[in-house]
């Protein structure tokens, strides 16, 4: 061995016994755990930084960002058109629904109202997005909690939405079908009855999964109980659409603040539930696909012949002005605040992603919970990454 | 018993482990085909894979192939030795799993009189595998994973061996041979035609050894181990390649040898109504039969297994020390009291 | 703890639709299975999808029509058509009259590896001159590649679907794709 000074050998000495210190007193320190960037549960690049004492989560934190694509900023060097393109993009599973309040808001700017026809598809394909997109959370949740086949099905089923969505805008995704004044063209003949069909399919896959997971005495015990959110928390957290009626919070912009759309035209219900657990957000959810199938169906039957477009001129200039519009999307309250100059794009957009506001809940209610239940409650939040980074 | 053929004994012994060690590559890519691949695709409206071969028979084989192509990575802060031994001895365990496994009156390796014995204490031998493998991979998600599966499986070990016991009082043998035959020439009610299969007589015991099957498995809904959506594969995380091949096969091959037993003992193995127990055509027909049963059995787990979201991990515990563990008491306690009065 | 009938139903699911995958066939042809037929999914290159007339799948350039007026080029929105041109005299269009200045077109290339498939070029054109064909297979190993010239893009005119009918109630007109 070679020589070494009393005082390297006192150290290690010393630190011998701050060792063993340690293991007699068994000090089971907390242990960060990064749930991704990259993780199957997150879809996308959300992370959570927990802080675990053994499988307990003592602080989580949810760091976002990874994502951002500074579309607002963007929005700003672009014309009104050409930002229905990007704002497709934000919540990529609903993307019609996004376009919906920012053309709103532009036309509320412009004093400008589209035509009946126009909105009674508008609205139609604001729930048909809806409903794809529901459906991929019915599924995906089962794949959070384990159970592969859910999700197939899920995405078997929302390939018939996204056809009937494909076959009038010509993208499955990223439509880019509404414009300022109305919409971009009519609907194609025989499309109101394949539609018809694909509802009803669409219920059946509600069943399926009611059958599948609902159900399922597994997937109560996995949820039930897990995440509770109170109303007045889920209220003072600002979360919107399911997540705040699954806290039985009655609270719709469909309903309660209409900007205009069809839905007052159709008979249909909010759904709450007083539980406000990761139960209570699926079956909301559940039951919300289910009803909006059912305003699709009655909307198909009853839409009013005519224009499609309001008189805008072919290059559009807004008014100077502000306005602030959201609607009910697919995950709760979308909003657009524009600020226009009289250009031909906008000055300044404020984007209100639900997904923002349902995940920024995510410290508070996983205080104290099982690693699993962290995924749970990550995924019967739903969030989507291009909606919370946007 | 009649011998097959006249060999010396470590020529027969020798024969015999060749194919035993030939068997669990087979097996698991039976198993793999059939249903990972071409029913779950069928439960999904899919069809699984269906270019490689016909039907798709060959895709197994691919990956293999793939797998044996990729790099070998050991995390950095691995422990290396350990990390590398963790397949082998998962792999071991299943291997001698298969050593006691009785195809016919004599196609078995090593009929061994305490086989039941041997059987659960070998197959818990994987449990150390895991834990090797959780702990020396240096990551967080191994680490939870092979806790939870250490946790696991020992707290659904004894369910097991208490649901085979109330099986062994009724044949009265530890012998797997002879729990066979005890089926082959038991009588429900003074009729003799098909045996006794102890699946009838201990209903409640074989569906304790399926379900605390189904968590030794690591299947869903009890794959908190493996868990993809919240620790990413759990203990075989930092595995690739030909590692994660051995860990694979070793799910598959387990799978297999469970369904052997629980076809061994719960549905009369391989002795089919009519023939002799010691009859030298059962060795030839045996292993047919007890294919039939184990692909019959291994539906059963892997329909489970597509199925069901999966349970959290307090719950396990709390599912097999409430529930199972007192069933299987109470199951050993009935049997005995029905030995002692018929 | 387990109630049955929950787990139960949900084993039912996923074995009614094995059944319905494997054996689609009604009538006594039922026992024969043919999972080809009940599985949902589309064998890929073995058979092809059909996309909907209205797919955006690639854009077609009908050259006759285009004046390179630059509208689509400007109003793309992350500007991907590259266009450059120049102008000729062209002999007048009746017999007499005076003659006339077109612009020819030298250049029109859409790079596919930036393009959004918004669809503002094909709208905002307002010589009829750039379609929508639902044809989806034109990936290339090199991101360079991906950039049509005009000559290719004028290739895709042959796969223009005609637009569809409107559901009746429409006041919209069916316009017509030059051929
Ligand atoms: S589709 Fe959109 S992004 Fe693509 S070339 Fe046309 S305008 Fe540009
Ligand atoms: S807008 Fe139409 S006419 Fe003008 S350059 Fe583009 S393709 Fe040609």
């Amino acid at each position: 061995m070679t020589a070494t000074s009393d005082r390297e050998q006192m150290a290690y000495i010393s630190s011998q016994a701050a060792d063993a210190r340690v293991n007699v007193e068994l000090d089971t320190g907390d242990m960060t755990l990064n749930i991704g960037p990259q993780h199957p549960a997150t879809h996308g690049t959300l992370r959570i930084a927990c802080q675990l004492d053994g499988e307990q989560v003592v602080v989580a934190e949810p760091i976002m960002g990874y994502m951002h694509r500074g579309y607002e900023k963007l929005c700003e060097v672009r014309t009104y058109p050409q930002c229905t393109t990007l704002i497709n993009r934000i919540d990529w599973l609903g993307s019609f629904a996004n376009e919906v309040p920012f053309i709103l808001a532009a036309e509320r700017l412009m004093e400008v109202e589209a035509p009946p026809r126009a909105q009674w598809i508008r609205t139609i394909l604001f729930e048909l997005s809806r409903v794809a997109n529901l459906a991929l959370f019915l599924g995906d949740m089962g794949v959070q909690i384990g159970a592969l086949t859910p999700v197939f099905f899920a995405f078997r089923d929302r390939e018939r939405v996204l056809n009937q969505i494909e076959e009038v805008t010509g993208g499955r995704f990223h439509p880019n079908f509404d414009r300022i004044g109305g919409l971009k063209d009519d609907i194609p003949k025989g499309w109101i009855e394949e539609t018809h069909s694909v509802m009803v399919k669409m219920r059946t896959f509600c069943d399926e999964m009611e059958d599948l997971l609902v159900g399922n005495e597994i997937f109560q015990a996995r949820c039930r109980g897990v995440g509770v959110i109170p109303p007045e928390v889920a209220l003072s957290y600002g979360l919107s659409g399911a997540n705040l009626r699954a806290s039985g919070v009655d609270w719709d912009l469909r309903r309660d603040a209409n900007p205009g759309l069809a839905w007052d035209q159709v008979d249909w219900r909010v759904w709450t539930h007083p539980d406000g657990d990761s139960f209570a957000r699926y079956w909301v959810r559940l039951q919300e696909t289910r009803e909006a199938t059912r305003i699709v169906d009655q909307l198909l039957d009853g839409i009013p012949s005519g224009p499609i477009m309001a008189k805008v001129p072919r290059i559009i200039k807004v008014p100077a002005g502000e306005a602030y519009l959201s609607t009910e999307n697919p995950l709760g309250e979308m909003g657009y605040y524009i600020v226009s100059k009289g250009d031909l794009g906008p000055f300044r957009v404020k984007i209100r992603t639900p997904s923002f506001n349902n995940i920024s809940i995510v410290p508070w209610v996983m205080k104290g919970v099982y690693v699993p239940d962290v995924i749970t409650i990550l995924g019967s939040l739903y969030f989507i990454l291009g909606d919370i980074d946007r | 018993m009649t011998t097959l053929l006249a060999l010396p004994y470590w020529q027969e012994t020798g024969i015999k482990l060749g194919l035993a060690l030939a068997i669990i590559p087979t097996t698991s890519l039976i198993l793999v085909y059939l249903f990972l691949f071409k029913m779950m695709a069928f439960m999904q409206s899919r069809l699984g894979p269906n270019d490689t071969g016909p039907y798709g028979t060959l895709q197994l084989i691919a990956e293999a192939i793939k797998f044996l192509q990729k790099e070998d990575i050991h995390p950095a802060q691995a422990d290396r030795r350990v990390f590398r031994m963790a397949p082998v001895v998962v792999l071991a365990s299943t291997f001698l799993l298969y050593v006691v496994l009785p195809a016919g009156p004599d196609a078995v390796v090593q009929n061994l009189d305490t086989g039941v014995f041997y059987a659960m204490a070998v197959s818990s031998i994987s449990v150390l595998g895991i834990l090797m493998a959780g702990w020396s991979s240096a990551n967080k998600y191994a680490l939870l994973g092979g806790l939870r599966a250490a946790g696991q499986l020992i707290a659904y070990e004894l369910p097991l061996i208490l649901a085979v016991m109330g099986v062994v009082i009724q044949a009265e043998t530890l012998n797997l041979q002879g729990i066979v035959e005890a089926q082959a020439t038991g009588e429900i009610f003074g009729f003799g035609g098909i045996g006794n299969p102890f699946i009838l007589t201990q209903f409640l015991a074989f569906l304790i050894f399926m379900i605390a099957a189904q968590a030794e498995l690591t299947q869903t809904p009890f794959d908190m181990p493996v868990a993809e959506t919240e620790l990413v594969g759990g203990f075989h995380i930092e595995y690739t390649g030909f590692r994660f091949l051995l860990f694979f096969m070793a799910e598959f091959g387990t799978a297999f040898a469970f369904a052997a037993l629980a076809s061994v003992m719960f549905l009369g193995g391989w002795w089919i109504p009519g023939f002799d127990v010691d009859d030298n055509i059962l060795n030839v027909l045996g292993p047919g039969v007890m294919l039939g049963k184990i692909l019959l059995i291994a539906f059963f787990i892997f329909w489970v297994r597509f199925t069901y979201p999966r349970l959290r991990e307090d719950q396990l515990q709390k599912f097999a020390w409430k529930v199972l563990i007192p069933l299987a008491l109470v199951n050993i306690v009935l049997t005995g009291i029905f030995k002692v009065v018929f | 703890m387990p109630q049955l009938p929950g787990l139960i139903k949900g084993l039912g699911v996923t074995a009614k639709t094995a059944g319905r995958t494997l054996f689609p066939k009604r009538g006594w042809k039922t026992l024969i299975p043919a999972p080809q037929k009940g599985a949902v999914t589309v064998q890929y290159p073995h058979e092809k999808e059909a996309p909907p007339e209205r797919a955006r799948g690639v854009i077609a350039l009908h050259e006759e029509n285009c004046t390179a007026c630059m509208l689509c080029s400007r109003s793309c929105p992350d500007w991907c058509i590259y266009i450059e041109g120049h102008k000729v005299k062209a002999p007048p269009r009746r017999e007499g009259g005076k003659p006339r200045t077109v612009n020819m077109l030298d250049r029109f290339d859409i790079d596919y590896a930036l393009c959004m498939y918004c669809g503002i070029c094909v709208e905002v054109c307002p010589f009829d001159a750039l379609f929508w064909t639902p044809e989806y297979e034109y990936s290339e190993p090199r991101i360079a590649d991906l950039l049509h010239d005009k000559d290719r893009l004028g290739e895709w005119m042959d796969t223009v679907p005609d637009f569809l009918d409107y559901e009746p109630g429409s006041e919209q007109k069916v316009r017509k794709v030059p051929r």
